[in-house]
């Protein structure tokens, strides 16, 4: 064989196993939904999604779980949402370069590398023990807001970025002060990527586990929280609970219930890459 | 200038010298690496053969957009040929219809016969990789690898297989010799090429060309970065080139093709307008477009 | 005047949300040191860091950090062997070799592999993965090191795999040039030009997916096991720092006593070593943007 077919078969066989490589994750994701629909699919009914916690796997349901779920995600959102888009306002266009702006550029970027669970360290320290809110919604939902806040941070930056200067001219010449420009013209020309960052971010809030685990949701919550200081769990944590149990029966309601979160997160996340495109084909700077 | 003409010769001299001293090791080259250089011998062979580079009819698309019409040129071996015309008038797609650098681009289409050394390039029984490594290309921008000189100079016979460490380094040292930058950069071979000039890293490039000895180099503006004293000294280069390759260059200095080449074609919107001797181009133009243009009136 | 308050408070309002920020991270610093210091002071460092044994909740208490280390570390370890090769040919495939309609099919639903939840991949590793690897391997226990690896590397191949392609992309487009007029093939300069051109930014992927994979909780909680052991056999129940969190978190610990503190002094630990990575990504990662522009 000479030098040239060998660089061609070479070549070749690399083709082969890169479609291979390429397509196991998705073999794997199949795999994954076939599996969960198989196993929890027939689970599903108007009584799993009514029915209370219970110690039989039949009469067992998720109405806590996701009800908790909401509760959350409302108070995250909340509570995430206007310090990170904040926050990545002021450091795009307030923050001066020099080792202020650098310390929190690290500073950022480390959050955002500091595993979950860490977060709900400081969670169970600062928020359930030190500010006494208790193995509550808020406890829960402050943890989970300063975890995505870098999302949300990083999200805002990059589309504040990407508004042209002329934009921000014109407004400055037309008189108006730095904050008319940003809340007026900025804002409103970032809100396509923005609002993707934040549908990613809660998108992530909504199936971490590990932390609420830690600030002490996994407990057993036979009612539905009336306001933030009461006690919940969540649907990954009720699908972790089933998970444990020996008996297999609950391994039936883990499925039916991973099918409910990961339908939230595909729909979630479907709708913020069409967000992100359309965002992207409309504005042509 | 008769000055920079004698720095030259010597160097040209010292070339000769050394290529004396390399000629069996050249040899031992051309046995290992070289046979797979020439085209495949069964291909049919069609035009003159006394031609390096023909094109008959040549036709080019980029996706609906059509931009070569119906070029036919023939190149002599041992020539340089210049491309010019004003910008967007096809004549760097048709500096890349001879390595089919054009076929990396998404929608490209091309008809027509394409023949070098008698041999149909777009034959579907040709290696594109085989190709390349016949016809030599500089581009535009240098574009060192960011490995070391010796790196860069050594790639093209790594993937073309040769394994051989004297072989290489003889190679390597023979391609900067030979495009005129060996004293430059002899003692910083293992040094990143991103660290040399512009000039430098163009002549590099030359070097990295011609390691793994092509018969035809392309040119697509390989001056048009650099500063003058780096584009003479390229220029310098192409004439010595000469007795060793068949050369073809685009070039948007109208002094330069003047300065260095022998035939001189003219691109205008698609077409070629005229081709003939650099001389009768410059001095008896028979096409008014051709006269506007060498004249300086649009560009 | 009035108006120039009015932006002075906005613009302090926006500096405090930044604040949080810093806050944040000095709030994890210190509660987990505080708690730390508390558990040293009762437990001498030399044990934490040299006992062979973690069984804080058994009646027999050792204190040894090294077995829930070597789980976190086995468990990653595997799982980088597996998104390493797949992550980055992912990658090369992607920006090198496919079609544009088959990249932008491709990448979303990549992203959609990054984003399920983890409890869900715990759910597969549990009763997908392990029972089909105990097929090929009868001797494997039903919490093991490898399933959980294994289906933590495929979830990470994402992350590999497209901050490698943007730095491959990122590559100019003469060097490709410069690497296919001399005859190269595709994989050819795909690995002797691309990949060194580009390999600050893939090293920086990988040490963000150590970093990832050190941190990762549920998959390792619901298939590695609970039971801390000083071993790299992937065959056998072992235990991960996070799964210990969780563990202690999950039971009827009391505040303020010593096993309370010793999943502070087990976070710290995880804290300490992806700090350190996250750092030297964030550094390779500047300088490495400072090149290209």
């Amino acid at each position: 064989m000479n030098n040239e077919e060998e660089k061609t078969l070479k070549n070749n066989a690399f083709k082969v196993w890169a479609v291979f490589a390429t397509s196991i994750g998705l073999v794997m994701l199949g795999i994954l939904l076939v599996k969960i629909g198989m196993d929890g699919m027939h689970r599903l009914s108007l009584q799993f999604f009514t029915s209370l916690p219970s110690r039989r796997a039949e009469d067992a349901g998720i109405f806590t779980a996701w009800v908790g779920t909401l509760w959350i995600m409302g108070t995250t959102a909340l509570i995430a949402i206007p310090i990170g888009i904040g926050a990545g306002i002021y450091l795009e266009e307030y923050s001066k370069k020099g080792w202020w702006s650098n310390f929190l550029e690290i500073n950022i970027s480390n959050l955002a590398g500091v595993p979950s669970i860490i977060y709900g360290l400081l969670g169970l320290e600062v928020f359930v023990r030190l500010l006494h809110m208790g193995e509550s919604i808020l406890a829960g939902s402050f943890t989970l807001a300063l975890l995505i806040l870098p999302i949300v941070i990083v999200s805002t930056r990059e589309s504040i970025k990407a508004v042209p200067k002329t934009l921000r001219e014109a407004s400055y010449a037309l008189g108006a002060s730095k904050w008319q420009t940003i809340s007026m013209q900025v804002l409103p020309a970032a809100s396509g990527g923005v609002m993707t960052g934040i549908i990613l971010a809660l998108s992530r809030a909504i199936g971490e586990t590990a932390p609420l685990i830690v600030v002490g949701a996994l407990t057993y919550v036979p009612f539905t929280p009336k306001s933030v200081f009461d006690s919940f769990t969540v649907l990954p944590i009720q699908i972790f609970n089933w998970v444990s149990r020996p008996q297999a029966e609950f391994l039936v309601n883990a499925a039916a219930g991973i099918i409910v979160l990961v339908v939230i997160t595909i729909v979630m996340n479907g709708s913020a890459v069409l967000l992100r495109n359309r965002w992207q084909k409309n504005v042509k700077w | 200038m008769a000055e920079k003409c004698e720095v030259v010769s010597q160097t040209g001299m010292e070339i000769a010298i050394i290529e004396k001293k390399m000629e069996t090791r050249i040899e031992k080259q051309h046995r290992i690496i070289g046979a797979e250089f020439m085209p495949d011998e069964n291909l049919s062979t069609k035009g003159n053969v006394m031609n390096k580079i023909e094109t008959k009819n040549v036709q080019c698309w980029y996706g609906d957009f059509h931009v070569l019409r119906d070029v036919s040129i023939s190149v002599e071996p041992n020539t340089v040929t210049a491309l010019i015309g004003p910008s967007g008038c096809g004549k760097s797609t048709y500096l890349r219809v001879f390595n089919r650098m054009n076929d990396l681009i998404d929608g490209f289409k091309l008809e027509g016969d394409v023949l070098i050394d008698g041999k149909d390039i777009y034959d579907k029984n040709i290696r594109v990789n085989e190709l390349r490594k016949n016809v030599g290309m500089v581009f535009q921008k240098p574009n060192p690898f960011p490995k070391s000189i010796f790196e860069n100079v050594a790639y093209g016979l790594r993937v073309n297989g040769v394994t051989d460490k004297k072989l290489i380094a003889d190679t390597v040292e023979r391609s900067l010799k030979q495009a005129a930058v060996w004293n430059e950069v002899k003692d910083n071979l293992h040094k990143n090429a991103l660290g040399l000039s512009g000039g430098q890293q163009q002549r590099l490039c030359i070097a990295r060309a011609i390691a793994v000895q092509p018969s035809v180099i392309l040119m697509d503006e390989a001056t048009s970065a650099l500063d003058p004293i780096s584009t003479g000294k390229i220029e310098d280069l192409i004439a010595d080139l000469k007795k060793d390759y068949t050369i073809l260059i685009v070039t948007h200095n109208m002094q330069q093709a003047l300065r260095v080449s022998d035939k001189t074609a003219f691109f205008f919107l698609g077409d070629m307008i005229e081709y003939n001797d650099t001389k009768e181009i410059f001095n008896n133009p028979q096409h008014e477009h051709t006269r506007n243009y060498v004249g300086g009136r649009f560009g | 005047m009035e108006m120039n308050t009015k932006e002075k408070i906005i613009e302090g309002l926006l500096f405090a949300c930044a604040a949080i920020c810093v806050l944040t991270t000095l709030g994890i610093v210190a509660v987990l040191v505080i708690q730390s210091v508390q558990f040293f002071s009762e437990v001498p460092l030399k044990d934490f860091l040299t006992d062979t044994q973690w069984t804080p909740l058994f009646a027999d208490k050792h204190f040894g950090i090294l077995p829930l280390l070597s789980g976190t570390f086995l468990t990653t370890i595997i799982a980088i062997t597996i998104a390493l090769p797949i992550g980055l040919t992912t990658a090369i495939y992607l920006s090198e070799y496919a079609s544009n309609t088959f990249r932008s099919t491709v990448k979303p639903v990549l992203e959609i592999l990054a984003a399920i939840p983890t409890v869900v991949y715990g759910y597969f590793a549990l009763t997908v993965v392990t029972p089909f690897l105990q097929i090929i391997f009868p001797s494997l226990s039903g919490f093991n090191a490898i399933s959980p690896g294994i289906v933590m590397g495929l979830m990470i191949v994402p992350l590999i795999s497209s901050l490698s392609e943007d730095a491959l992309y990122a590559v100019p487009k003469s060097l490709r040039e410069g690497s296919y007029a001399l005859g190269s093939t595709k994989l050819q300069t795909a690995f002797r030009v691309l990949i060194p051109a580009a390999s600050s930014g893939i090293i920086v992927s990988v040490i963000l997916a150590v970093s990832r994979a050190l941190g990762e909780t549920m998959i390792v909680a619901i298939a590695a096991g609970q039971q801390p052991r000083l071993t790299f056999d992937p065959r056998v129940p072992i235990e991960t720092v996070t799964t210990y969190i969780v563990q202690v978190s999950g039971g009827d610990v009391p505040h303020g006593s010593l096993e309370y503190k010793t999943i502070f002094s087990a976070g710290l630990s995880l804290f300490v070593i992806t700090l350190i990575l996250n750092n030297i990504s964030f550094f390779i990662k500047k300088k490495y943007r400072e090149q290209y522009e």
